[in-house]
């Protein structure tokens, strides 16, 4: 077999995995829209404004319902108050 | 046809005698397109998820702010807010933050509204609105805390006491990223454990019957009540807009030196010709090979390359994504939460975006490689050989 030929194989290879690959994700987000649905009418049930995704802080775990500004309050996109915050990891017992 | 394979076929030959250095430049260039196609994949996904779950949130919030801070709000504004034109049904929202001792976590703790109904996502039965000492839980608080349908979870009230509640129902995985730390609870219950004082609030929720009033509603209340802020659901969902940008932000700021780092060698390996690049080109056109041929070489040694690169790195962005949660940037988006959800992005994949790296990647790579090919090719051979 000669180079450009398997150079050719494995281009089409994965351009036939990259294009199945985008067929299953649009097959999946079809067969994830009953869920999708339901996941909106519970936040319309329990009137929720905010994911449950980051919940060590208010303003994270409501990002929607912080505060607009009261002194070192964060808030959604603010740039951190102390330099230390981008320095220092969490303590030990956190990191479960 | 034949002449570009036979082009191709001697171009592979040329990347495989310097292996060592091409393999390089395909490893860094697949990784640099791996981790900014995740990135974008990840972002666009959580942004997508986001924006069409948060559609069922409240069309207005009504807050009360005090001192700069959110407080509770007296459940006499509900009158006065529901005396304006164009407004429906105000109900009061109870809930509030439980900080867990044991865990370290923080559960969002909310008291059971009317007309919730029992759907798949519900593991168990609902607790009736009035029944005492049960509650609903987020997958997440049942994890923390080992629990079980009918397993009892103790919270302490803000006397100290213990609250003894009865696990009814628990909300399944596949829904972590809106319940994940949600307790449900009774009213009673709810007053018990935080000792809300009585005709109070956390907020209120408004209901406005023409969604182009909604703005124009929010602007009357603040101007009835100047003590409130309200929050309209565009602002929720354009809120999280900018939030997952911002993290997609970060992210990127993150592998912005590698990125560079792969520019500045991309920028080293293409622009400047090796001494045996040179050569070869001069033996070329002393063979009698055209300028265009060895443009083409050229052409087709940058495409190879970056062609190879480019995909192998989307697909591994994709399967790192969708089928691996984004494990490589776990430590970056879960910060310092406890509860943090384990959950399967939806592939919500925009062919724009792939379109854009394509175009900032593959394109400039092969074009740089051919510039300073065709500078060497239109010199006079023998002065190109020898240098």
């Amino acid at each position: 077999m000669k180079r450009y030929q398997i150079f050719i194989s494995i281009f089409l290879f994965e351009i036939i995995v990259l294009v199945f690959l985008l067929f299953s994700a649009s097959a999946q987000v079809a067969k994830g829209k009953k869920e999708m649905l339901s996941l909106k009418d519970l936040c319309s049930e329990l009137s929720l404004t905010d994911l449950s995704v980051w919940t060590e802080a208010r303003y994270t775990r409501n990002p929607s319902q912080a505060d607009w500004f009261s002194p070192f309050q964060d808030f959604p996109s603010s740039v951190e108050h102390f330099p230390a915050g981008s320095l220092i990891e969490p303590p030990m017992r956190r990191k479960r | 046809m034949i002449k570009h394979l036979k082009i191709l076929e001697f171009a592979l030959s040329s990347l495989l005698r310097r292996k060592l250095k091409n393999l390089a430049i395909v490893s860094v260039f697949t990784t640099v397109t791996m981790v900014i196609a995740s990135i974008l994949f990840l972002t666009h996904s959580f942004k997508k998820e986001a924006l069409l779950i948060l559609q069922g949130s409240p069309e207005l919030i009504v807050q009360r702010i005090q001192a700069g801070r959110h407080a509770l709000i007296p459940l006499s504004y509900v009158d006065a807010i529901k005396g304006l034109p164009g407004v429906g049904d105000v109900r009061p929202r109870y809930w509030g933050y439980y900080y867990d001792p044991l865990t370290g976590a923080n559960f969002t703790v909310i008291a059971y509204p009317e007309g919730i109904r029992k759907t798949e996502i519900i593991e168990g039965s609902l607790p009736g609105a009035n029944e005492h000492g049960y509650c609903l839980i987020g997958s997440g608080v049942a994890d923390a805390r080992f629990l079980q349908i009918g397993d009892e979870l103790f919270l302490q009230d803000i006397k100290g006491r213990v609250l003894s509640l009865k696990v009814r129902g628990i909300f399944k995985k596949s829904s972590q990223i809106l319940t994940n730390d949600l307790v449900i609870i009774s009213r009673p219950d709810f007053d018990r454990l935080f000792g809300f004082p009585e005709g109070h609030a956390t907020d209120l929720t408004v209901q406005v019957y023409n969604p182009t009033e909604i703005q124009n509603i929010a602007g009357k209340v603040k101007k009835l009540l100047p003590d409130t802020r309200p929050i309209t659901r565009s602002e929720i969902l354009r809120t999280y807009d900018s939030l997952f940008n911002w993290r997609g932000g970060m992210l990127l700021a993150l592998f912005a030196s590698s990125v560079l780092a792969f520019v500045i060698l991309a920028w080293d390996k293409a622009t400047g010709l090796s001494a045996e690049e040179r050569q070869e080109i001069g033996i070329l056109k002393a063979i009698g090979w055209e300028t265009s041929d060895v443009l083409t070489l050229k052409f087709w040694e940058g495409a190879s390359i970056s062609l190879i690169s480019f995909l192998t790195g989307i697909i591994l962005a994709y399967i790192h994504v969708f089928y691996f949660s984004a494990v490589l940037f776990e430590p970056a988006l879960k910060g310092w939460s406890v509860l943090f959800p384990d959950f399967r992005l939806r592939p919500y994949v925009d062919l724009y975006q792939c379109f854009v790296l394509f175009m900032v990647t593959v394109v400039p790579y092969t074009a740089s490689t051919i510039i300073p090919s065709w500078k060497a090719a239109i010199t006079d051979p023998d002065s190109v050989m020898r240098g």
